[in-house]
C-alpha cells in the first residue's frame, strides 16, 4: 500500500506518493495551475479513494474537483458544485474546507466555505448544499472576516455519533450542533478574545484550527488567534494548555490520529510578529494532551528561518507510527515517519503551501 | 463569441461561439450559460455577476463602462471573453 501526500499550494496542487514506507517521494504537478488550492481531501471510505479539491482561480472563480484515480484525471461537474442559492445574496468566494463524514456516512462530505458558511454533500462531494440552519443562525451578522476572509475552516464530524457536528471559523468561533445539524450553539467558553472589548464573549472569538483526539472523542484541541486550549466536553467549555509552549499563537494543530492525548503544533511568535519562535523551524508536540511540549527539530533546518506554517498546512497519516507533515509559507514540505521524532525534505521551491493531507491508498 | 485560451476547454475546444440571443449581453451569456454551463461559471458567478477579474467587450467596449450585463448587443456584435491582468 502506498502513502498519498496531497499538497494544496497557491498555485496548484502537487501529489507525492511514496511506495516504501514513507521513505521516498515522488511527485506530480501542479495539478490545476495557477488556482489556489485550500483545501484537500483524501476520501478513503469508497472502495477506490476519492481525492477532492477545493480550488479557486483568481480569474474564473472557485470550484471544486474530484478524482477517482488519484489524481490522474480530475472530474467537475457541469453545475458549480458548491454555490450560494439566489435568495442568500452573496456567491461563493473559497471552498476553505472539504471533510468526509464518518463511515457510517459514506456519501457525505462537508465543506466549509468563505463566505462563512457549511455545506453539505450526499454524493460524495460532485454537489453540495447550503447547511441552511447555520447561514440563518441569529450571530451570523456579528460574524466578522480577518485578514484570510471570513470563512468556515472547520469541520469536524464525531466518529461515533452522526448527530454530533463541530465547526470552527474566523471569526465567530466554535459552533456545535447536537442534531446533525439542525441547529448551532456557540461553544467558546474559556476562549479568550483580546481584540474585542468584552473579552469572554459567547462568541467572535478568532480560532484558527481544531483537532479531534482519537481515543477519546469528547476532547478538542484548539490552536487560537492567540490561545491554545483543550476541552475535555465536545467543546462547550475549553481551558488553556499553552502553558510549555514558546508562544501562543499560531495556525495549525494536528491531533494523532490512533493515538490518544498526541498533538501537534507550529508556534509563531505573536500576532504582530508572525514568525517561528526563535526564528527556529520546530514542531511542537505533546503526548498529554497538552500537559507538556516538547519541541520537535531533528531533520528540520537549523538556521534562521521565517516561514509560517498556515492552519491547514499541517497534517498526519493513519500510519504506525503516526506520519506528520507540514508545509511553509516558502515552499518546503517535510515529512516525519516517527511522529515527529525526525524530519526529512519531501520537496522543495514550491508554492506557498496552504493544506496538505495524507492516507494510505 | 470570442474566448480566450483558458476558457476554451469549457466550449468543446472551440475559440468562437456563435450566439443567437441578442439585445443585452445578458441575454447573450444567458445563452451560453444554457448550451455550455461550466464555461458560464468561469465568467459569471452564482449570482449572474461577471467574475471580478473577467473582463468583457462588447464591440471591442469594455462593458463595465458601457451598462455591464445590461449592455446593448446588436447583430453581428462581437463579444470578447478576456482575463483581466491579476494573479501572483
Amino acid at each position: 500500500m502506498a502513502t498519498l501526500l496531497a499538497i494544496g499550494t497557491a498555485k496548484g496542487l502537487f501529489l507525492a506518493t511514496s511506495g516504501d514506507d514513507r521513505r521516498s517521494w515522488e511527485i506530480t504537478g501542479p495539478h490545476f495551475p495557477m488556482t489556489g488550492v485550500y483545501a484537500v481531501a483524501v476520501d478513503t471510505r469508497r472502495p477506490t479513494p476519492r481525492l477532492l479539491a477545493g480550488v479557486t482561480s483568481s480569474h474564473f472563480g472557485p470550484s471544486v474537483a474530484t478524482s477517482d484515480d488519484l489524481g490522474a484525471s480530475w472530474d467537475e461537474p457541469d453545475h458549480a458544485p458548491v454555490a450560494f442559492p439566489d435568495d442568500t445574496g452573496v456567491s461563493l468566494g473559497r471552498v476553505w474546507q472539504l471533510m468526509p463524514a464518518g463511515p457510517d456516512q459514506p456519501d457525505v462530505v462537508w465543506a466549509g466555505t468563505e463566505p462563512s458558511a457549511l455545506f453539505r454533500s450526499t454524493d460524495g462531494g460532485r454537489s453540495f448544499e447550503l447547511v441552511r440552519s447555520l447561514w440563518d443562525h441569529p450571530h451570523r451578522p456579528q460574524w466578522e472576516g480577518g485578514f484570510g476572509g471570513q470563512a468556515v475552516h472547520t469541520v469536524l464530524p464525531h466518529p461515533r455519533d452522526p448527530a454530533r457536528l463541530l465547526v470552527a471559523m474566523s471569526t465567530g468561533g466554535v459552533y456545535r450542533s447536537e442534531d446533525a445539524g439542525a441547529s448551532w450553539a456557540p461553544g467558546n467558553t474559556g476562549i479568550r478574545a483580546y481584540f474585542m472589548p468584552d473579552e469572554w464573549p459567547e462568541f467572535g472569538q478568532c480560532v484558527h484550527k481544531v483537532a479531534r483526539d482519537a481515543g477519546n472523542p469528547e476532547r478538542l484541541y484548539a490552536q487560537n488567534h492567540h490561545g491554545v486550549y483543550r476541552s475535555d466536553d465536545d467543546g462547550r467549555t475549553w481551558s488553556s494548555i499553552a502553558d510549555g509552549l514558546p508562544s501562543d499563537f499560531g495556525f495549525p494543530m494536528v491531533a494523532h490520529p490512533g493515538r490518544s492525548g498526541m498533538v501537534w503544533t507550529f508556534p509563531l511568535v505573536a500576532d504582530g510578529e508572525r514568525f517561528p519562535t526563535d526564528h527556529r523551524c520546530r514542531v511542537f508536540r505533546s503526548a498529554d494532551a497538552g500537559g507538556k511540549w516538547e519541541p520537535l527539530s531533528v531533520g528540520l533546518p537549523e538556521g534562521p528561518f521565517y516561514p509560517a506554517v498556515l492552519r491547514d498546512a499541517m497534517c498526519a497519516d493513519e500510519a504506525t507510527p503516526g506520519g506528520v507533515y507540514f508545509g511553509t509559507r516558502s515552499g518546503e514540505v517535510y515529512a516525519s515517519r516517527d511522529e515527529g521524532d525526525s524530519w526529512s525534505l519531501v520537496a522543495a521551491h514550491l508554492p506557498d503551501v496552504l493544506c496538505v493531507r495524507a492516507a494510505a491508498v | 463569441m470570442l474566448l480566450p485560451g483558458p476558457l476554451r476547454g469549457e466550449a468543446g475546444g472551440a475559440s468562437r461561439l456563435s450566439v443567437t440571443a441578442a439585445g443585452t449581453l445578458r441575454a447573450v451569456l444567458d445563452e451560453v450559460a444554457a448550451q455550455h454551463p461550466r464555461l458560464s461559471r468561469r465568467i459569471r458567478d452564482e449570482r449572474g455577476e461577471l467574475r471580478r477579474y473577467v473582463n468583457v467587450f462588447v464591440d471591442g467596449e469594455d462593458c463595465r463602462h458601457s451598462g455591464g450585463l445590461a449592455t446593448p448587443v446588436g447583430d453581428d456584435a462581437e463579444v470578447q471573453v478576456l482575463p483581466s491582468v491579476a494573479g501572483g
